[in-house]
């Protein structure tokens, strides 16, 4: 009991403020002795960089694992969901196995992604399987929204061929560099509209991998009326969900933001599409969360001075598919309404319960396994630990579609993983 | 005993009347040819040989459920019978207000985005808001009634002075038994903490049971215990006897059609609204455009009119132009005869959570509407009606928390005053979403309203401890302005099966 925690932001964010000063933290300057630091991705960088990076200390906590762009990066994360889908098959792993058509049972879950331009003649390839579809252009490095486009014919991104035939040693500046998906033209649309989900995923360890799932995430809806004609590709209304970007449209409201909470979208997909179909989408989306983060530990810097609490973005087709579109490392703590503002001071007080034990000054080399009690709104996701513990085999039966017995059905106290149905 | 059996058989004697007019009794009859097909029906035992194939084929099971759905809304033999008049003039009126055809094929692109296309609003005020229809029948009184000067205990002290009768609580566990404590409930015995395996899972079970059975009263009796969110729009479409026969949907893009060539001075009324209702609404923000929808085909709907015969209103009358007062050119302005009030598309927002077919979602709302909602913004002595629902609530109050009820009278803050919009809405964008649904489980299951008042009385019971200790109208307003956290069964079950009265 040497003390209050010392604290130190780069981001004057209300929410993250007001939950420090309520547990008594005192609040200091980077060059201090601090105890957490809260910091935006440009600070990571600088502490853990070879040249302007130093050793923390044992009572000293961030919140970035050092590479996390190895998730966050659109590039990186898919690059590494390929590498450890490739690995699998080589194992024999069934969780690796393909259909008729050579697609993937259980890890497809990224839509068909290149790196532009590094792989632009593969893309080509693609594009011309089927030449009518329709591909989303995102820069690697930026958010909100920013820079992104959609494109239906290859005469639209011409910029990024010149450099194909180059070799691959040519360094390409990282502002330039793009991914290029395919578009899920057919999202799940409700009142006609498209919208995405948000999640907020923690991650204390990546080995053993210790995530938590936040209950509460949301829904974010377009303003605008969904249509997959090509004379509104240009319409970002109509095709990107960030807030950043709807908040400018004619229709946005400030009262509830365009935000539907996912117990809303749980009655919602219960009462219109039966209890099952319903069940089995967010048993998908529990599981492609784990799968991604289980496919970047193995090069993730598992310092353990660091917890890290993503912002995933997911969007379900109107087959109840959900597909991974990306993880954010900073996801947004501005707040659009006084939902939100509710929501997200809730987010970061129990993210901090976690982190940091009963509110004290911090000692790295504890083991990472809070109580129940602390919790709050998350529950366990995944726990390495304790599903080793329990046998491996068993998750691989599961997935075959075997019956599930009685511990499959709904998760009932947050102390059990959420995943008991596919464990 | 003659008089009853002769009113038994004039009931009968109107139903058959009704349903000969339906589209049920021609498929009977279709039905009936075409089995004469088969080989088990014999030319000596003929009726009974068909009566047995209905049996079989469920085709009695429809008759049933159909005698069934009229029995629902057959009206009390007290109550005045308006007779419907399905007019033509409407069309003639409605053809007078035609739009040009650019605008019909613009507004036909734009039928699914109706959210965006309204019509400037500013001028437009809504016609009448629950407020204002709160005075209306605070002032209703019944000339033959003698009060009395002195005041005694049974001096009713609320806002509504019109001597209905209500029940009181022991005739409420009567009439509400299902929801006692030892019954199971969805909302109660289905929470995180209880095992599945104790109620929801039988529960469910029954459920799936009855839907394959598609008998009517059977799902109205299992739904008073709740219906399982994956049941409930099915439970819900068989109990209001809904089925999506292609006439239904093609009556439904009729009226769409409608609505894309004529216009309507009330469809400025609806787009006002939904926009400050539903559009603000943190659960239904989403189907904006359905509700444009179905509210604009539903204000065109003629059928609705035959709702009169048991409602005591009567539709409003509009004359053409220069021939006020004469009746050969009266028409029903708006065509189904309903006005709509500030809040009116809250009625039809929760449904969206469980139809997203818009015909199926219009039926449903259309039959809630002439089997429920319409009770409660019209005048009527029926016991489902507002003012009963109003002066239940009073009493309740009155009776069973008399210290509460006289303190908030002498803030000047009557109850009625705080629970009346939350009972002209059935509680619509008050509750949350899937305690809504629970709620309005039960008035399909009770065939009743009156638990909105009970709920209302329970709802004031719960936060009786700090209504205590406000001292205005604005204060209790305040205690009582956020309900989207409560939990309507156990409210309703502590208050009518766990307190002391």
């Amino acid at each position: 009991m040497a003390g209050k925690v010392k604290w130190v932001t780069d981001m004057e964010k209300s929410v993250l403020i007001n939950n420090f000063e309520k547990r008594g933290w005192v609040q200091v300057t980077e060059n201090e002795d601090w105890n957490f630091y809260w910091m935006s991705v440009q600070t990571i960088r600088n502490v853990f960089s070879v040249e302007t990076g130093y050793r923390l200390s044992d009572d000293q906590i961030v919140n970035h694992f050092p590479n996390h762009y190895e998730l966050t990066r659109k590039d990186l994360m898919v690059k590494n969901i390929k590498r450890y889908r490739k690995e699998l098959e080589k194992e024999g792993s069934p969780l690796a196995e393909k259909d008729e058509s050579g697609k993937y049972l259980y890890l497809d879950f990224v839509p068909i992604t290149y790196m532009l331009p590094a792989d632009y003649n593969l893309f080509v390839e693609e594009f011309r399987k089927s030449p009518s579809s329709t591909w989303i252009m995102k820069p690697c490095g930026k958010a909100q929204g920013k820079g992104i486009f959609l494109i239906n014919k290859l005469s639209q991104i011409k910029k990024w061929s010149r450099d194909s035939k180059t070799s691959s040693f040519v360094t390409q500046s990282t502002k330039e560099a793009y991914v290029i998906s395919l578009y899920i033209n057919n999202p799940l649309l409700i009142g006609g509209r498209k919208f995405d989900l948000r999640l907020y995923v923690l991650v204390s360890t990546y080995r053993p991998l210790r995530c938590y799932m936040y209950k509460l995430g949301f829904c974010r809806f377009c303003t605008v009326k969904y249509t997959p004609s090509t004379s509104e590709l240009d319409n970002m209304f109509v095709h990107l969900t960030n807030v950043a970007i709807q908040k400018h449209g004619e229709d946005y409201n400030h009262i509830h933001g365009g935000k539907w909470t996912v117990s809303n979208l749980r009655l919602y997909l219960e009462s219109t599409r039966g209890k099952e179909v319903t069940s089995r989408l967010f048993d998908e989306i529990h599981w492609i969360i784990v799968q991604s983060l289980k496919a970047v530990a193995p090069v993730m810097n598992n310092d353990k001075h660091c917890f890290e609490c993503y912002g995933y973005d997911i969007i379900i087709d109107d087959k109840l598919k959900p597909w991974l579109i990306e993880v954010n490392a900073s996801p947004s703590l501005t707040s659009s309404t006084a939902n939100d503002r509710i929501l997200k001071y809730n987010l970061i007080n129990d993210t901090l319960n976690i982190a940091v034990p009963n509110g004290e000054i911090p000692d790295c080399k504890w083991n990472k396994s809070p109580p129940k009690e602390v919790l709050g709104n998350y529950e366990i996701l995944y726990d390495e630990e304790l599903a080793q513990g329990d046998g491996a085999d068993r998750e691989l039966r599961s997935r075959s579609g075997q019956s599930l017995g009685p511990k499959a059905s709904r998760l009932r106290d947050a102390g059990r993983t959420v995943l008991t149905t596919w464990k | 005993m003659l008089q009853e059996e002769s009113d038994l058989s004039l009931i009968i004697a109107q139903i058959v009347q009704k349903l000969k007019g339906s589209n049920l009794y021609a498929q009977l009859e279709r039905q009936a040819w075409a089995s004469l097909q088969r080989p088990e029906i014999k030319l000596e035992s003929l009726k009974e040989d068909i009566k047995e194939f209905f049996k079989i084929s469920g085709w009695e099971k429809k008759l049933q459920n159909a005698v069934y759905s009229e029995l629902s809304v057959f009206p009390l033999p007290s109550h005045p019978a308006a007779p419907p008049e399905h007019l033509k003039e409407p069309l003639v009126y409605m053809r007078k207000a035609q739009r040009p055809v650019g605008e019909q094929k613009e507004l036909l692109n734009k039928w699914n985005e109706m959210g965006t296309d309204e019509p400037d609003l500013s001028l437009f005020r809504p016609v009448y808001a629950p407020k204002d229809f709160l005075e209306v029948l605070i002032n209703l009184r019944n000339p033959n009634y003698e009060n009395g000067d002195s005041l005694s205990f049974r001096t009713h002290l609320g806002l509504i002075q019109v001597p209905l009768k209500v029940k009181d609580i022991p005739e409420l566990k009567e009439l509400f038994v299902e929801l006692g404590l030892t019954t199971g409930q969805l909302g109660i015995d289905d929470s995180t903490q209880v095992p599945p395996e104790l109620f929801e899972n039988e529960h469910v079970r029954i459920g799936q049971k009855v839907l394959t059975e598609q008998d009517s009263a059977a799902a109205q009796q299992y739904i008073r215990q709740g219906s399982p969110t994956a049941l409930r729009a099915e439970l819900w479409a068989l109990i209001l006897n809904i089925s999506s026969h292609p006439e239904d949907i093609l009556y439904y893009e009729q009226l769409k059609t409608n609505v894309i060539q004529h216009d309507l001075l009330v469809d400025s009324l609806i787009y006002k609204d939904v926009k400050l209702t539903a559009s603000n609404d943190d659960y239904y923000f989403v189907f904006e455009d359905y509700l444009y929808q179905v509210l604009l085909c539903f204000s065109r709907d003629t059928s609705v009119l035959s709702h009169f015969a048991y409602n005591s209103a009567s539709p409003p009358k509009s004359y053409i132009r220069g021939k006020l007062g004469l009746e050969e050119y009266a028409v029903f302005y708006p065509p189904n005869g309903v006005i709509p009030f500030h809040g009116f598309s809250m009625y039809v927002a929760p449904l969206c959570f469980l139809y997203h077919e818009p015909s199926k979602l219009y039926q449903i709302f259309r039959e809630m509407y002439v089997r429920f909602f319409f009770r409660l913004h019209s005048i009527s002595s029926h016991p489902s009606g507002i003012v009963s629902l109003c002066l239940l609530f009073e009493t309740l109050l009155q009776t069973y928390l008399p210290q509460l009820f006289y303190h908030l009278r002498e803030i000047g803050a009557q109850p009625l005053r705080i629970s009346f919009k939350w009972m002209v809405r059935a509680f619509s964008g008050y509750l949350a979403t899937d305690q809504l649904l629970l709620l309005w489980d039960r008035i399909l299951g009770y065939n009743s309203l009156e638990i909105l008042a009970v709920l209302a009385a329970a709802v004031f019971a719960f936060r009786a401890v700090n209504l205590m200790e406000v001292t205005s109208l604005a204060a209790a307003e305040a205690v009582l302005a956020d309900l989207s956290t409560l939990k309507v069964m156990p409210l309703l079950q502590i208050f009518l099966f766990a307190t002391v009265t």
